[in-house]
């Protein structure tokens, strides 16, 4: 043996430590440099939920919630994200923020093969979180980042806007709230 | 008055409900477990160096610092894996004279596209594999190469495999009747060349596999993104020479496949080979930009077609040329010839008329293998008949849906047998027209089109009818030699405590295999569907079969399921017997109960006659076995084909300064035989037309000079996305077919069949006052703005 050459000693062996909060939980974690969020997501935290289609921002199916707001984690590294506040699927299925958006897709069939579904489900959330009543129109403008191949995305569409409906309603029923 | 309850009456009958399918809620909450989210103990990552040559010789690789790099443990080469892996050839008995070059994982010489994989690393990570490969040096001498279909076919084109006098896989003619005479007798011809892109499956999960063999077990498990385990079991066995038993194939949750994901790739034959002369398991999984370059494409056709119609519009000859280009090798095990043999074959298929015939070339091309995707040969055959229809139609002066509900096959008519030899069992074209004009508005849509006309705004309509190929038998790929199975298996058991688990050889890719077998289950046994657990995608457990490709899953695996449950309520009603010391025949099971067959009185839980029977036999009668797993297995008999049909209309607009299309509305009427749960069907169609949307509008993988391909990418390559798509409107009519007890047939492939058939036409009828027209697909707004001649 010859001993580690020069080529041998490349970024790779280079690590980086990395703290976030995930899902509610504090977690650190070595990453390489080069590591995207979502790869440090899936390999390194083991949170598989969060898929990843086109690595380049194209197809929406790895958004998250970054510090509150939708995000594709295929366009960070996960070392931009050092300190952030991360919620995946699983995380927002446990918490229930998006149980009746869970509820309504599995009701209409809003999904297939589900492995874009997560990525729709963070980005309905987060078109709920800004328009309270969207129009169809504006539901599929929306979700125009968010690529599926099994569904005519008609069920998406309409789930989205029956959750709509039925927030708006609960809020009113509510005494007006936000 | 009381009517009698029919079987979807009773609180346990679930076929024809539309019920939420139960696998859904894991896949919602990210809990799926497709094999790109798969981790096993000491596995491995394979990566692939790729040629940046469409054609070339390779003349040296040097892998020696790949091989020294750290966490590398394997670099393959086309030799090392030659090895331990028999090569295979893509063709099929039933085409005679055709020819593929043999095929190993990886090549031994010569590389004939670019993309194609030609060293193979497995590394500790993926990064570190990929790291390695720009180590590796490969020493390529280019040769000449074919890109086109024309150049391909010239005298003295490069051949693509040199062992070859030219570059043709496959000829074959069809000639029925006697079509010079009646295009001679004919009043009016209608003729028309079409060219058809290329354009691949974007399955949003990429390819995905993890081969895991065990030396010391002599056991291959390989966990595979695909939707036919059980060929791949067969496959893998074979070509490297392990035991059939002792391959295992597992394919839980898949993202997407249509058809992409059921043949074979020449990475994952490699990777399997890489796991075993590693003895540990290897996992690749294909990025986007990988996927653009080594996934099957589909389409590529030019067809120069013409209809001969006498005087009233009728129909009385086609006469057809269909050259089809497919890479550089046919695809295996289904050969890529099958897609040009269903469009020349389909072509006409609604229509009533005699004389037919067609040309079919299959022609060789350095670029990657085209071969099956969703809905086979259908929006080409669909494409050409329909515009040709329409054109006639224009000719003559006739109306689209006059021209059609003349010249449909009347539903009084069948059996029939199609002018291309296809034998039709009972197809409903007049009522799915009669039913589509209702569903579209059609005299409202037609007035508002005049009325926005006058304004500058031009909107198209257009329909398409279509015949669907559904419910393969053996007559296809049986015949033609391929180990492909046509047959379905289904293992049934009572549980302990009443429940039934059914392990079923159709496999689930999100379309609801799971949600219709528990229907059909729990509707044939009498129990809640929640009580029924359906299982699939293993070979190790699932009996073999088919699986889940060209619209069988409902049509043969849900007949599967249905005689095998009726031979365990058979058995279970035998042991319900002994004990009630009843005849069995006066008895029946509703909602999980064994009751009186005349009173419906309740006589006992099926969770005591399991009880009984598991755990009391002793207090049975003397001699009695209770059987309480069945298993059966079912090949569709009679008609080759459950041909089912169909018809699309769309209303669109077409922006004539920038060639913009937008897409208004699309209407789908659809007869699928016995629907098992309307929502599933719904977004089936829902799915397979914007599919065949995509093709219409957006999707072709383009090529440059020297075959490379030039949008590779998601950034580049355009697919339907949700702002870009209509609302789609759906109606059925159901004629089961009268083969099967359920009566079902397939409904995958009938979105995608007509969809693009449908959009060609509402585009030429929005630029009839130009006297503008559009062959070609995809209708991008370039191919508009030149034939509006403003490009
Ligand atoms: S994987 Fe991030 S957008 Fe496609
Ligand atoms: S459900 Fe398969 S990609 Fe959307």
């Amino acid at each position: 043996m010859s001993g580690f050459g020069e080529t041998l000693l490349d970024a790779t062996d280079e690590t980086v430590r990395v703290r976030f909060v995930v899902n509610g939980r504090k977690v650190a974690c070595e990453v390489a440099p080069r590591d995207t969020l979502v790869d440090c997501l899936r390999d390194k935290l083991e949170l598989t939920g969060t898929h990843a289609g086109c690595e380049m921002g194209a197809c929406g199916a790895c958004l998250v919630q970054i510090d509150g707001r939708a995000a594709h984690a295929c366009l960070i590294f996960a070392v931009q994200a050092d300190g952030a506040r991360i919620e995946t699927i699983e995380g927002l299925t446990e918490s229930g923020v998006l149980a009746d958006l869970q509820a309504e897709f599995h009701r209409r069939n809003a999904l297939q093969c589900g492995f874009c579904t997560q990525g729709m489900l963070v980005n309905a959330q987060e078109l709920l979180s800004q328009v309270a009543q969207p129009s169809r129109e504006e539901i599929r403008d929306a979700l125009s980042g968010n690529y599926c191949r099994c569904t005519g995305y008609e069920a998406i569409v309409d789930a989205i806007d029956a959750v709509a409906k039925e927030r708006m309603k609960a809020r009113s029923a509510g005494g007006g709230g936000t | 008055m009381t009517t009698p309850l029919t079987s979807l009456d009773r609180p346990n009958s679930y076929i024809g409900r539309s019920v939420p399918r139960p696998n859904a809620k894991r896949l919602l909450a990210g809990r799926g477990r497709y094999v790109s989210d798969l981790k096993l103990p000491r596995m491995l990552y394979a990566a692939f160096l790729r040629s940046p040559h469409a054609h070339a010789k390779i003349v040296s690789i040097n892998t020696e610092h790949a091989r020294a790099s750290e966490g590398v443990h394997l670099v393959a080469t086309g030799a090392d894996l030659a090895k331990i892996c028999t090569p295979w050839t893509g063709t099929l008995d039933h085409f005679k004279g055709m020819t593929s070059a043999p095929q190993w994982p990886l090549p031994l010489d010569r590389v004939v596209w670019a993309g194609q994989a030609v060293v193979a690393v497995v590394a500790e990570s993926r990064a570190i594999a990929e790291d390695a490969l720009e180590l590796i040096e490969v020493d390529y001498e280019d040769l000449p190469l074919v890109v086109d279909i024309d150049g391909a076919r010239e005298a003295g084109a490069p051949l693509v495999n040199p062992g070859s006098a030219h570059n043709i896989c496959f000829r074959g003619q069809l000639d029925n009747g006697t079509v010079d005479d009646a295009f001679a007798y004919a009043v009016h011809v209608v003729e028309e060349e079409f060219s058809f892109a290329r354009h691949t499956a974007v399955t949003l999960e990429p390819r995905a596999i993890v081969a895991d063999y065990d030396p010391a077990a002599g056991m291959l498990t390989v966990h595979h993104g695909t939707q036919t385990p059980y060929q791949f079991q067969d496959l893998y066995s074979r070509h490297y020479g392990i035991p059939e038993a002792r391959v295992r194939v597992i394919a839980t949750d898949i993202g997407g496949s249509f058809g992409m994901k059921l043949h074979v790739y020449h990475e994952d034959m490699a990777v399997v080979g890489l796991s075993i002369l590693l003895g540990r398991p290897v996992k690749y999984v294909a990025d986007r930009m990988e996927s653009f370059v080594s996934d099957i494409h589909a389409r590529d056709h030019r067809v120069r077609a013409r209809m001969a119609l006498d005087a009233k519009g009728e129909i009385l000859a086609m006469d057809v040329l269909d050259l089809t280009a497919i890479g550089a090798f046919s695809t295996y095990p289904r050969t890529s010839v099958v897609e040009g043999n269903q469009v020349i074959r389909l072509i006409g298929a609604p229509y009533r008329f005699k004389n037919y015939r067609a040309t079919l070339e299959v022609i060789f091309q350095n670029k990657v293998q085209p071969s099956q995707y969703r809905a086979v040969g259908h929006p080409i055959a669909c494409a050409v008949t329909e515009r040709l229809v329409d054109m006639a139609a224009s000719k003559i002066g006739l109306d689209p849906f006059a021209i059609r509900a003349q010249n449909v096959i009347p539903d009084d008519a069948y059996p029939q047998t199609s002018p291309t030899g296809y034998r039709f069992e009972a197809l409903s074209h007049q009522a799915c027209l009669k039913r589509l004009r209702e569903l579209m508005d059609y005299d409202a849509l037609r007035a508002e089109q005049a009325d926005v006309r006058k304004r500058g705004i031009y909107r198209g309509i257009g329909i398409a009818a279509f015949v669907e190929i559904t419910n393969p038998s053996p007559a296809f790929y049986g015949v033609g030699g391929a180990r492909i199975s046509s047959q379905d298996g289904a293992i049934l058991s009572l549980t302990p405590s009443g429940e039934v688990r059914c392990l079923i050889s159709v496999t689930e890719q999100g379309q609801g295999t799971e949600a219709i077998i528990s229907q059909i289950v729990a509707d044939q046994l009498g129990l809640a569907q929640e009580h029924v657990k359906v299982i699939t995608g293993d070979t190790e457990v699932t009996p073999h079969g088919g699986a889940t490709w060209a619209c069988r899953g409902a049509g043969i695996g849900g007949e599967t399921a249905l005689q095998a449950t009726r031979a365990l309520k058979r058995n279970i009603l035998e042991i319900a017997a002994l004990i009630l010391q009843e005849q069995p025949s006066a008895l029946d099971i509703v909602d999980g109960e064994v009751v009186d067959a005349g009173t419906r009185k309740p006589r006992l839980p099926i969770s005591e006659i399991a009880r009984i029977a598991f755990f009391r036999s002793d207090t049975l009668p003397p001699g009695t076995q209770a059987q309480l797993t069945v298993s059966h297995h079912f090949a569709p008999q009679g008609y080759p084909f459950a041909f089912t049909n169909g018809i699309q209309g769309c209303s669109l607009e077409v922006d004539v300064e920038t060639g913009l299309i937008k897409l208004l509305k699309h209407f789908i009427v659809e007869d699928c035989g016995r629907v098992i749960n309307p929502m599933l069907v719904d977004e089936q169609l829902r799915g397979g037309i914007v599919q065949g949307l995509g093709a219409a509008l957006f999707e072709e993988c383009r090529y440059s000079e020297t075959g490379q391909l030039m949008n590779g990418s998601l950034a580049d390559y355009l697919v339907p996305m949700p702002m870009e798509m209509p609302d789609i409107v759906i109606a059925h009519v159901e004629t089961p077919t009268a083969d099967t007890e359920l009566g079902a047939k397939g409904v995958g492939e009938a979105g995608t069949a007509a969809a693009s058939a449908c959009v060609l036409n509402a585009v030429n009828d929005a630029l009839t006052p130009f006297d503008a027209t559009i062959n070609s697909i995809p209708i991008t707004p370039t191919k508009v703005l030149k034939a509006l001649k403003r490009f």
